[in-house]
């Protein structure tokens, strides 16, 4: 058939580009209140009062809910399947409003007016007292003795530790000879910045509450929402209409529980919670900013002996996503390369008093990979060997197998990955050529490869569950709990229906929206996880639907089954490929048949025990003046092994989306406190500095399709791996250029000032 | 939804006179670009405005019969940059304006909105201030002039009186004949961004092409508000075209500023900036002189 493969157009692409597709705010009835957040305006402290009475007076205020008004039930709000082992459910450390606040943006109380203008003049009429204590920013200074404690029960602020030692690194260090580069490596605070901001509206409705919401995860927030509200959980209806955007930051039960709440308490009226991007920046999720140190001992002719990565996490004042960010790159270090001797890693993930860390693309591969693939050029820089040999000597061999994920890799994909990277940007002979460079402006090129996985089986569930139902023409609607957020998973499920049923794309009818009510369970858009769990739920419902229809087709042509396939809508036999009927005519026939009635639908779930790696590189070419600290990007690449494409050109745009992030988180931004009194510094478009497509050169993204062995279309994760090795590709380009390790990301030329003078080349 | 208490419109110039006039703590609103965005932070909530959008004699770009030519405040930052007056006479303005923003802003955006807001970081102020800009104001009372740098008082605050109105601004033929000038903006991104440090330089070069008769130097951002740096411009009045002259001009330039040090970038890295930019702007001048260097 080879629907799969192709680079069909979207499905929602019509919807989308005629502005027809509907998303949260489209559908909000006009009718609905308006409820607006007060955030708190110290970093930590206790509310102490709060006076509502000059807000209350302002015309078209409904209701003030404050802090001190909300139900004291401690709820969790990552994005993660629920587990029934109470060890592996996430920390329950938020309350809807909180009167203990732990950052600058903490949500203080909330106002529900008739409209934006009285609900803002009201949140500016509100008077609050605090009782201000000490607060805290970096997670290093968190873990000291007499640090403010920020939670209850976390000692030294340490929401969790993890370690692991691979072989015996005080054996294995006494190797004589061994060269040691012993380094640290800093990450930054960044946000998602999907164009959408987070917007939910809540309304009572047949002993239900319901809540409409910009949302990656409609079935978990199902679950928290109960949890937050103390509310049986089939008593909760989540829809997830179209978003635009999420990046993990949706992969969070962010405003949905207060929202829910606000209705409760006007006995169900609808209200409508809109963000601004100010809010989205202080109060939603960032992605953790990451301190890593690394020690590595390695031989003079550049094999690796002995590893020690101790990784320091900043969860900010929520545990959120916690310790699963900083343990998953800890556990790509040990991974990645081959430290001979042994490899040894410490991850802590601690409680500070900013933005709470969440899911965000990439979830620690971004930060390890700035971190370590920076510290392999420093290695061969040390040892005067190329970087791209080093690393082909060091990375992780062909038939590596992880005992704990199962995972293994079964491909030669870092070289195959690496060679047409080299080959695109000429790279051996820029290299060459770059090396001449003199004066204020110096050419470098750089690379970093990536590592990274695809779902969270072993260490979360993995089950999809997909929906089938034939209609009279003989086309089917497809449902899933697995989001379209933009990254074009409603097309590609399309593709796998389609290929599967043996019907053309224009008769699958994808139904894009999530409803708890209606929807089969499944989880949501994370973990690059949906092609390849989807997929399996897709291809076994796509088999038990087929099934139902050639037994019907038996009926009516009183041929065998065995005999029988579906070809572009038809019913074939499949010895001389004879149409026997149209799938319209059977699905007409069995709907109204006097004799056999039947609606032919299928539903399953599948459940999948299995993981795969997703490797691959990025290359980038820079233009460094010298003067002006400044980089300019000439020349980037990004190539990637994710197995078999479904849809090329969705693949190529979501590579590109992922460089993009990775400029970014390479070059410019980052979310800045004020360490006087811990209030974000920029938290709008215009001081964070986002890249734009004036700062972009041409992004090239190319593939290796070596198809993976386990799963249902070859096929395994691209959604998160593009953002993760752009930024080092770029600072090892700096380094090939100017000499000069940059070990804090991003490279700014506020950075780039002090380094250069420290160095003297300014 | 913005938190407006009252929009009044006027149709010509004494029509926003007479609204201010009515209503003392009305805000003037043009493009809106700027307006717009404080009204959405809450610092203006509730207030009322006069938008003077209307007035299309407030538009456009012509030259007065003495040479002058007369940039009307309405006037966008595209057609700015697109006007053959500008492109003929003094295209680093247009340059400037160029690098406001992004395509939707420099449509709306205003050239008398970028310097009545008195920042010392718009695109076009150090251009102004580097060509010896003229203000035209206008009030019940009359019409008078006011030399550009006499218009910033300072941060955010400009010389206009309680119904009075930016109705042109001007730059002789004297301040622009022969001279030929460049615009660094020194930004964090290409664009969407405000400058870390503007510097507009221009020149006039002798007919030989050898000595500089005249060079002038204008920055953004390197203090409260734009600013001219008269120790350099005399530094190099007079002088070879050659790389000490160059050298001294940004010298100069940078020892006679004071940039604050903030989270948005240390006063250190604006001072290394403010000779480098001086350097580079003064030697591109000069190459769009004719000049060799």
């Amino acid at each position: 058939m080879g629907i799969i493969g192709q680079s069909v157009t979207r499905v929602d692409a019509p919807d989308k580009v005629t502005g027809r597709a509907k998303y949260t705010d489209d559908l909000a009835d006009k009718s609905a209140l308006i409820a607006k957040v007060l955030h708190s305006t110290i970093a930590h402290g206790y509310v102490k009062s709060i006076d509502t009475s000059e807000a209350e007076r302002i015309k078209g205020v409904v209701k003030i809910v404050t802090c001190f008004d909300v139900p004291d039930i401690p709820f969790p709000t990552a994005g993660h399947p629920w587990s029934t082992d109470v060890h592996h459910q996430d920390i329950a450390d938020r309350l809807l409003l909180n009167r203990h606040v732990r950052y600058y943006g903490d949500d203080v109380a909330a106002v529900v007016a008739r409209d934006e203008v009285s609900a803002m003049q009201a949140i500016r009429a509100i008077k609050v007292e605090y009782e201000e204590l000490p607060f805290v920013l970096d997670p290093i200074e968190a873990m000291r003795d007499g640090a403010p404690q920020i939670h209850e029960g976390f000692d030294h602020n340490i929401l969790a530790h993890t370690s692991y030692e691979d072989g015996n690194y005080a054996e294995a260090v006494k190797e004589p000879g061994l060269i040691v580069i012993d380094k640290w490596y800093d990450t930054p605070t960044v946000q998602h910045c999907h164009i959408e901001n987070h917007i939910c509206y809540a309304y009572e409705e047949a002993g239900k509450i319901n809540v409409v919401s910009s949302t990656q995860i409609p079935h978990i927030v199902r679950r928290i929402v109960g949890q937050a509200l103390g509310r049986d959980w089939g008593s909760v209806r989540i829809v997830k209409p179209y978003i635009g955007g999420g990046f993990g930051n949706k992969q969070d039960a962010l405003y949905e529980p207060l929202c829910a709440y606000l209705s409760t308490v006007l006995g169900g009226r609808l209200v409508k919670l809109d963000m601004s991007r100010e809010e989205t920046f202080a109060s939603n999720r960032v992605r953790h900013a990451i301190r890593y140190h690394i020690v590595s001992h390695v031989r003079a002719d550049g094999t690796f002996v002995a590893g020690k990565l101790e990784a320091y996490s900043n969860q900010g004042a929520y545990a959120s996503h916690g310790h699963s960010i900083c343990a998953k790159g800890a556990g790509a270090f040990r991974q990645l390369y081959r430290y001979r001797g042994a490899c040894k890693g410490d991850a802590y993930t601690v409680y500070t008093n900013i933005a709470a860390g969440g899911a965000m693309r990439g979830y620690g591969i971004p930060q390890m990979m700035f971190a370590l693939e920076s510290h392999v050029d420093d290695i061969a820089r040390r040892l005067n060997i190329p970087p791209l040999r080093l690393r082909q000597m060091n990375l992780m061999e062909v038939g590596y197998k992880d005992n704990f994920s199962k995972n293994e890799n079964y491909f030669d994909s870092f070289n195959q990955c690496i060679k047409k990277g080299m080959e695109y940007i000429d790279y051996d002979r820029k290299l060459e050529e770059f090396s001449h460079d003199t004066g204020d402006i110096r050419r470098g090129i750089g690379m970093a490869v990536f590592w990274y996985n695809t779902a969270v089986w072993p260490i979360s569930l993995e089950s999809s569950s997909c929906r089938m139902v034939l209609n009279q023409d003989g086309s089917v609607q497809l449902q899933l709990a697995e989001t379209e957020i933009g990254q074009g998973a409603d097309t590609a499920f399309s593709q796998m229906a389609a290929e599967e049923l043996g019907i053309p794309l224009k008769k699958v009818h994808i139904i894009s929206a999530q409803d708890t009510d209606v929807t089969p369970f499944g989880t949501g858009a994370y973990a690059s996880r949906q092609t390849y769990v989807g997929g399996f739920a897709v291809q076994q419902t796509a088999r038990i639907m087929k099934e139902r229809i050639l037994s019907y087709a038996h009926e009516l042509t009183r041929m065998t089954v065995h005999n029988l396939d579906i070809e572009d809508g038809y019913i074939i036999n499949i010895n001389n490929s004879r149409r026997l009927m149209s799938l319209a005519e059977l699905a007409t026939t069995a709907l109204y048949s006097l004799e056999h009635s039947r609606h032919i639908t299928a539903e399953s779930t599948y459940q999948v025990k299995s993981n795969a790696y997703s490797f691959g590189c990025s290359f980038a070419e820079v233009e460094v003046d010298i003067p002006l600290c400044k980089v300019k990007l000439v020349n980037m690449i990004n190539v990637h092994d994710c197995g078999r494409l479904i849809n090329p050109a969705l693949a190529v745009a979501q590579v590109h989306g992922g460089m993009s992030m990775a400029i970014g988180y390479g070059l410019s931004e980052q979310l800045l406190y004020d360490k006087k009194t811990g209030r974000p510094l920029n938290n709008n478009l215009l001081d964070y500095k986002l890249s734009t497509t004036m700062d972009h050169p041409h992004l090239e993204a190319q593939f290796v399709e070596n198809y993976e062995p386990t799963s249902a279309y070859g096929t395994k994760a691209l959604g998160e791996p593009p953002a993760t090795s752009g930024a080092p590709a770029i600072r090892n380009a700096v380094l090939n250029a100017t000499g000069v390790e940059i070990d804090t990301a991003p490279l700014t030329p506020h950075v780039l000032f002090e380094r250069f003078r420290e160095e003297g080349l300014i | 939804m913005y938190d407006i208490k009252a929009l009044y419109e006027a149709n010509s110039v004494n029509e926003a006179i007479e609204l201010m006039q009515q209503h003392p703590d009305a805000k003037i609103i043009a493009g809106g670009s700027d307006v717009l965005i404080k009204l959405r932070e809450g610092k203006l909530a509730g207030c009322e405005l006069v938008s003077i959008f209307g007035i299309d004699a407030l538009r456009g770009i012509s030259m007065d019969e003495d040479g002058t030519l007369r940039i009307l405040p309405l006037t966008s930052f595209s057609h700015i940059t697109k006007d053959p007056l500008i492109n003929e006479h003094i295209k680093v303005l247009g340059e400037a304006v160029d690098m406001v923003g992004g395509p939707q802003i420099r449509n709306i955006g205003t050239i008398g909105g970028n310097i009545s807001n008195g920042v010392t970081s718009a695109d076009s102020a150090s251009t102004l201030h580097a060509w010896d800009a003229i203000v035209e104001l206008t009030s019940a009372e009359g019409v008078r002039q006011l030399p550009i740098k006499e218009y910033y008082i300072s941060a955010g605050k400009v010389a206009l009186r309680p119904a009075e109105l930016l109705t042109a601004i001007l730059i002789k033929e004297e301040s622009y004949a022969g001279y030929k000038g460049h615009y660094i903006k020194y930004a964090m991104r290409n664009a969407m961004d405000i400058a870390t440090l503007g510097c507009s330089v221009n020149v006039k070069l002798s007919d030989d092409k050898k000595t500089i008769l005249g060079a002038r130097i204008a920055y953004g951002v390197a203090g409260p508000v734009p600013m001219r740096v008269p120790a350099a411009e005399e530094a190099v009045r007079g002088k070879p075209v050659c790389g000490e002259t160059v050298d001294a001009f940004a010298g100069a330039a940078m020892q006679n500023i004071n940039p604050r040090d903030s989270w948005r970038a240390s006063r250190d890295f604006r001072l290394h900036l403010a000779h480098e930019l001086a350097k580079r702007a003064l030697t591109e001048s000069i190459r769009l002189s004719g000049g060799e260097i």
